[in-house]
């Protein structure tokens, strides 16, 4: 061989598993989209309308800032996310400038003044989505009614509004909850459809069980145990399929409390995490002022982050444990 | 059916790649017209150069002595006469003194083996293992006869033959195992007799179906209480630490070493050598090498002389068959990049690999966005992340709070990293500047 050559020098390893950061964000926005189509299917074209405004916002504002940074990240894709997920938690008939402005308030607020992708601590869409939900209160709760949806619901209001008894009596099934045949934001109606999405996901290994597994099941033991009491019930008799289909919790539980940079590094911490986020849903929901509390829950479990991962520290090998115990699990 | 173990925290799965050359026969590589013998070829202090320019050498014959205890021998691998004596630097990044061999004159006649071992002391076996330079051959190259001079008190209870070979690509222990199943035997039990364990196995992964069933033939044909142990093939199993865990449960304590769990493990190519040095009365000049890639254009395993150089081998394997983007001396997970196609084969050379353009070209580094994967895939339960930062904001004694100098190196965090973070790259600088603001 010639001895002149542009070999190149690198430091181990040199080979590299395929997936990549700008790889996953692209493929969680392709696992949203069926959901969402189905939204626009169900609330009319005016929600394509507020989805887009909100994607095209958050990318605008994610050039003009990182532009005047010297950097170009809009590749990256999760801009484009972020703004697909605003979009998703919007009311189908929202005025667009609300949108819009969660979208710039969520990149240029929440996300770039912390340093851009990977330095945020809280996901930059349930940022916005809160900013509007507390500066646009009557907006962001005034729902248009599902145009799939057999009954005749001319109020429009979701299911969580109306409570688990007055849904089933005169507005849906539970089949409608889980299709999507109600009103709500753009993106979260379809449970089946998000949950397609998160199943190619977890297939993919981009997501992981412990995140979604402790936030829904701690929110379903709580609904069990003590939903029943404002619903109507009682102890044990909370309606937990009817709060499991509902809201925001499938598209917050699989594709926003697992967004990667605000959640927990290792498994014990995502469980903890998982747990909470499930219990300050539950505490939001059925005791607080708003018929939803996923946004909310997450938004407050991401704050707690940092302090998660002080305390769930990896076991480090060959330290704690007692080795004249053939512990070979 | 045998349990099938491995081990249970982190670990990587990369495609194992040993297609490219598993199914070849070792072969023996071109004698190098000029062999280029480094003095540093071991962990530990370098030997001290015995020649100088213009003597003749035979081959076999101690060039460089040991210095003290935590060191090795080195021998000429061809006869000749001594060119030049230079210092250069090796792909491992080290700085050492080499002695230039020009070949010229006879070869050893191979010798007849010799069964006297059998009524040898154990303290003439490690004399014999001190004496012919033995180091392990798996890549770390930590001096044999430290690892086997047990101090009488100990009992030994387990001695383990690592046949692992995680590392993708490389072929030459797969090979070895084949090829010499009863000099790895007979190597065995020389060790056998030297640290009297009581129990030993020899630890195969299952994509080396093959080598699993020889090996279990073998010992029972022979009645050799010897135990096949099947793994899973999980990188970086074969790493003592992982192996250790996965065969006897016990994890070596942090800093330690695997004597301290009352285990001592060697490669099967250092358990061949050592059958060579006791019954062929033959020091390590040479070894297996895998020459493979996905740009040579015949894959080969290669018995190689010590001090050949790596462009001589892939000129042997019929040279590239595209544009080559990296060379890599050692494995694909640990082994490390060079552009010196000069460099030569020294004892803990297990592979030379080419790789294509487009696989040698990194990707773009992006910021971390903290998926954790690197906390799963870590092997030895560290936080790759957190170290990577901690080195890269210039706080060494932080990180080395956080057990920086635990970390082994594999490549796993760096493997899965989705970001292109070069964390092995981080944790080596935070070693390099922890030790050198001791030294200040």
């Amino acid at each position: 061989m010639e001895t002149k050559n542009n070999l190149l020098i690198s430091t181990s390893p040199h080979i590299h598993s395929p997936i990549s950061t700008t790889k996953i964000m692209w493929i969680v926005a392709l696992c949203l989209l069926p959901a969402g189509v189905w939204g626009v299917f169900n609330f009319g074209i005016n929600s394509l309308f507020i989805v887009l405004a909100s994607v095209v916002s958050a990318l605008l504002t994610e050039f003009i800032i990182t532009r005047l940074l010297g950097r170009f990240t809009l590749l990256d894709g999760s801009a484009f996310l972020t703004g697909l997920l605003i979009g998703y938690n919007m009311p189908p008939d929202i005025p667009a400038f609300i949108p819009v402005l969660a979208s710039v308030f969520a990149i240029a607020v929440v996300k770039q003044t912390f340093g851009g992708l990977g330095r945020n601590f809280m996901n930059p869409a349930l940022a916005g989505r809160v900013f509007a939900l507390f500066c646009w209160t009557e907006d962001m709760t005034r729902w248009s009614p599902s145009m799939l949806s057999a009954s005749d619901a001319f109020t429009g209001a979701t299911p969580l509004s109306q409570g688990p008894a007055e849904f089933l009596s005169k507005s849906g099934s539970y089949l409608d909850l889980f299709l999507g045949n109600i009103s709500g934001c753009i993106g979260e109606v379809s449970v089946l459809l998000l949950l397609v999405g998160a199943a190619v996901l977890f297939l993919l290994r981009i997501i992981t069980w412990e995140i979604p597994a402790a936030y829904i099941g701690t929110f379903i033991v709580f609904a069990w145990v003590f939903g029943g009491l404002t619903d109507g019930g009682g102890f044990f008799r909370g309606d937990v399929l009817f709060h499991t289909l509902s809201g925001g919790l499938m598209l917050g539980a699989f594709f926003m409390a697992t967004d990667m940079v605000t959640s927990p590094l290792t498994r014990k911490g995502m469980i903890i995490f998982g747990v909470g986020c499930g219990f300050f849903t539950f505490i939001i929901r059925f005791l607080g002022g708003l018929p939803e509390g996923v946004s909310l829950a997450i938004i407050l479990m991401n704050i707690t982050v940092p302090l998660i991962n002080k305390f769930s520290k990896p076991v480090k090998f060959g330290l704690v444990r007692d080795n004249n115990n053939e512990a070979g699990k | 059916m045998k349990k099938i173990m491995t081990f249970p925290m982190g670990g990587v799965h990369p495609p194992d790649s040993k297609e490219y050359s598993n199914s070849f026969s070792i072969r023996n590589a071109p004698i190098p017209s000029l062999a280029v013998i480094p003095m540093q070829q071991h962990m530990g202090a370098p030997a001290e150069c015995l020649v100088n320019v213009g003597d003749k050498v035979e081959e076999g014959m101690l060039i460089g002595k040991s210095t003290g205890y935590f060191s090795a021998n080195v021998h000429s691998s061809i006869p000749g006469t001594v060119k030049d004596i230079q210092e250069i630097y090796l792909p491992t990044g080290m700085k050492s003194k080499v002695v230039l061999i020009e070949l010229e004159g006879e070869f050893r006649k191979p010798g007849s083996k010799s069964d006297d071992w059998r009524s040898a002391s154990p303290k003439d076996l490690l004399d014999k293992i001190v004496n012919m330079g033995i180091v392990g051959l798996g890549g770390a190259t930590f001096p044999t006869h430290i690892k086997y001079n047990l101090k009488p008190e100990v009992k030994l209870e387990y001695f383990v033959v690592n046949g692992v070979e995680c590392e993708p690509f490389l072929t030459c222990d797969h090979r070895l195992m084949l090829e010499k199943t009863n000099e790895i035997l007979e190597g065995i039990e020389i060790i056998n007799k030297i640290m009297n364990p009581q129990d030993i196995y020899i630890g195969i992964e299952k994509n080396k179906p093959d080598a699993l069933a020889v090996f279990e033939q073998t010992i029972g044909a022979k009645g050799l209480p010897f135990k096949v142990m099947p793994l899973k093939v999980k990188y970086p199993q074969g790493d003592e630490k992982q192996l250790l865990k996965a065969l006897i449960g016990r994890e070596v304590p942090s800093g330690g070493l695997p004597l301290d769990i009352g285990a001592v493990v060697s490669n099967v190519g250092t358990v061949f050598a050592i059958y060579e040095a006791v019954c062929l009365n033959k020091p390590l000049i040479e070894r297996i090498v895998t020459v493979s890639g996905t740009a040579v254009k015949t894959p080969s395993n290669l018995k190689v002389r010590i001090g050949t150089k790596i462009g001589d081998l892939i000129d042997e394997c019929n040279g590239v068959s595209k544009k080559p983007g990296k060379i890599i001396v050692g494995g694909p997970m640990m082994g490390f990049a060079t552009a010196d196609l000069n460099a030569p084969v020294t004892k803990g050379t297990s592979g030379v690999l080419v790789l294509s353009v487009r696989e040698a070209n990194l990707a773009g580094e992006l910021t971390c966005i903290q998926c954790g994967k690197c906390v799963a895939a870590c092997p030895l339960g560290l936080n790759p992340t957190t170290l990577y930062k901690l080195v890269d904001h210039g706080l060494y004694e932080e990180a080395k709070a956080e057990s920086l100098f635990d970390c082994k190196e594999c490549g796993c965090c760096a493997f899965v990293c989705p970001s292109h973070i070069p964390l092995v790259q981080g944790m080596r600088l935070g070693k390099f500047m922890v030790k050198k603001q001791k030294v200040k």
